[in-house]
């Protein structure tokens, strides 16, 4: 059975995925709005730089953020300027980690649906005197809906199975840093495969539910490409 | 005000080049026509507000929309405009209910629903305001776009060759329901085509565009028949009469139309004695004599006066004819322009061979 322990990691790896998933919508809608619609030089760049952690082992990236987030790093001299010390081994350390490390995610499939959306509907909202603001929120995102569903529910689900950025940059602290993923690693690590097979199954129950309902609505849905 | 749009744009597009300086009137509807290439859309789309032209100056009815030197440029959304799109360009999350109320939640609320109401009935779409765009045919959608481009009770009408997507079945569905827009709008229309068939139904004025520039505007009588527009030389040529039902020779399956200057015998037309009716006329079913002709098959003899005609290089003569007040254009052999001895300001006869009703 899940022990009491078991069930802290789990409240606290949802506690992370929803305030990452959180951050990462609101800092990954403008940043995929831009990146589809823009011509500029940079975006090459941004597009590469958002794309990293897909093909960066995590490790790598979990190390370099240790560094930098250190008090000798950039972020770690800017975060004790801030007064709120360094950001290694802390559950905002933890967010933050994971939102750098699952934004693709959330950017990617936005990304792909503005594009899809065109210029056309913008156009027939400006003429029927909406805002840009207020196409955003009346056309985009209905039209977008899909890929602001698959956005949510892979930076989540991908936030929930993170390992490796982890422990590197959130160790293995209970109660403050000891998600799910880490919990199983030590369950195996002590031989205690029962407890092990227990979580694993939450995880692996919980990540095939939300896939399914997650394509269950997306057929369901009208997409852009059907703009006519 | 007689002409209270007054258009001016220069834009550099790559080697594409939009430099235009028009007046134009401010009721009835405008045909901005040309090949594809030749500017129209993208005149219309400045107007809009759509694409930005690096100089311009637009002002409808007395209001300034765009100077770009004084820096003024009223971005779309908050010129009172409405805009019909080649594609109908609805929103597919929306019903046609959805749709219609888009713009009118977004304007003050001084426009009635009753205007709603009646430009549902006007276009034929009361039976499908619950439905979603994907259930509609192409004719329906488009309806539907011009009725939600009507619902906010623009300054202007832009349609941006709104027919052009449909097939033949289908433009002749929409087609009455433009010509009914034609005389129930008080606001003028910009209307972008490259279809003879449509300026001929629907012009008032028309502006002949080529290679981004103005090649000649004017009312649209007078642009079919002017010969220094390629447009009488096309073999499609045709001038257009206003005249008005007179009688019916139920006999011989016969109307008798009649115009400013005379009258016309038609097949029988499906509409009451005083009917308005555009009466199209083929050039190449006119000809010409010199004196009345006393037997002949054909029932519409008018005397003319030739007012002008021109070479085609190609063996015809264009022949350009005044009747009474009416422009008329024919379309003959250089041999019997000749043999005819025509020149300008000589009276003649001509003899219309077929007429084609436009409503």
């Amino acid at each position: 059975m899940l022990t009491s322990a078991d069930f802290d990691t789990l409240l606290l790896t949802f506690k992370v995925a929803s305030i990452s998933t959180a951050l990462m919508m609101v800092l990954g809608t403008p940043l995929a709005w831009w990146l589809a619609r823009t011509s500029s030089a940079w975006k090459g760049i941004i597009n590469a730089v958002v794309a990293l952690p897909l093909v960066l082992p995590p490790t790598v990236l979990g190390f370099y953020l240790l560094v930098m987030m250190g008090p000798a790093g950039v972020i770690g001299e800017f975060t004790n300027w801030l007064g709120i010390g360094t950001l290694p081994f802390t559950f905002a350390g933890l967010v933050v980690a994971s939102v750098l490390y699952s934004i693709p995610f959330v950017v990617q499939p936005l990304q792909a649906a503005f594009a899809t959306i065109g210029e056309l509907p913008l156009e027939a909202a400006a003429t029927l005197r909406a805002s840009p603001l207020d196409t955003f929120f009346s056309v985009v995102m209905p039209l977008a809906k899909p890929g602001f569903l698959t956005a949510i529910i892979l930076g989540f689900t991908h936030t929930v199975g993170e390992f490796g950025v982890v422990l590197m940059v959130g160790g293995n602290i209970p109660d403050k840093t000891r998600v799910v993923s880490v919990q199983i690693y030590n369950h195996v690590e002590a031989m205690d495969y029962s407890d092990a097979h227990w979580l694993a199954g939450v995880l692996l129950v919980f990540s095939f539910t939300v896939l399914l309902t997650l394509y269950t609505v997306l057929k369901t849905q009208p997409t852009a490409h059907q703009l006519k | 005000m007689t002409n209270p749009i007054i258009v001016r744009f220069r834009l550099d597009y790559g080697a594409f080049q939009l430099a235009v300086d028009l007046s134009l009137p401010g009721s009835g509807i405008t045909v901005l026509f040309g090949h594809s290439g030749s500017g129209k859309t993208t005149l219309l789309r400045c107007i809009a507000g759509l694409q930005r032209a690096q100089q311009g100056y637009l002002e409808i009815n007395g209001n300034v929309w765009q100077d770009s030197e004084r820096g003024v440029f009223l971005p779309t959304h908050k010129r009172p405009l409405g805009y019909v799109f080649q594609e109908a360009n609805l929103f597919p999350h929306l019903t046609v209910a959805g749709n219609l109320q888009f713009g009118l939640k977004r304007i003050a609320k001084q426009s009635n629903t009753a205007d709603l109401q009646h430009i549902v009935e006007l276009l034929g779409i009361a039976h499908l305001l619950k439905r979603l765009p994907d259930c509609l045919s192409g004719g329906e959608r488009q309806r539907v776009a011009i009725a939600r481009a009507l619902a906010l009770n623009p300054q202007i009408l832009l349609m941006d060759e709104p027919l052009a997507s449909l097939d033949a079945k289908r433009k002749h569905e929409i087609l009455p329901f433009l010509s009914r827009l034609h005389s129930e709008l008080a606001i003028p229309v910009l209307y972008v085509t490259h279809s003879q068939q449509e300026v001929a139904q629907l012009a008032d004025t028309l502006v002949i565009m080529e290679d981004g520039r103005v090649q000649a505007s004017g009312p649209l009588a007078e642009m079919q028949s002017r010969l220094d527009v390629p447009l009488a030389q096309d073999r499609d040529a045709a001038t257009v009469w206003q005249a008005t039902v007179s009688e019916h020779e139920t006999d011989y399956y016969l109307t008798r139309v009649v115009f400013a200057d005379g009258a016309l015998s038609l097949p029988l037309v499906d509409a009451a004695v005083g009917t308005p009716l555009r009466v199209q006329i083929y050039a190449r079913d006119v000809s010409i004599a010199l004196e009345a002709p006393t037997a002949t098959s054909i029932l519409n003899v008018l005397p003319a006066t030739v007012t002008g005609l021109a070479d085609d290089h190609g063996g015809r003569t264009v022949v350009r004819l005044q009747v009474g007040n009416q422009a008329l254009l024919a379309h003959i052999t250089r041999k019997s322009a000749l043999l005819l001895g025509l020149h300008a300001d000589m009276a003649v006869y001509v003899q219309i061979k077929g007429t084609s009703i436009l409503n």
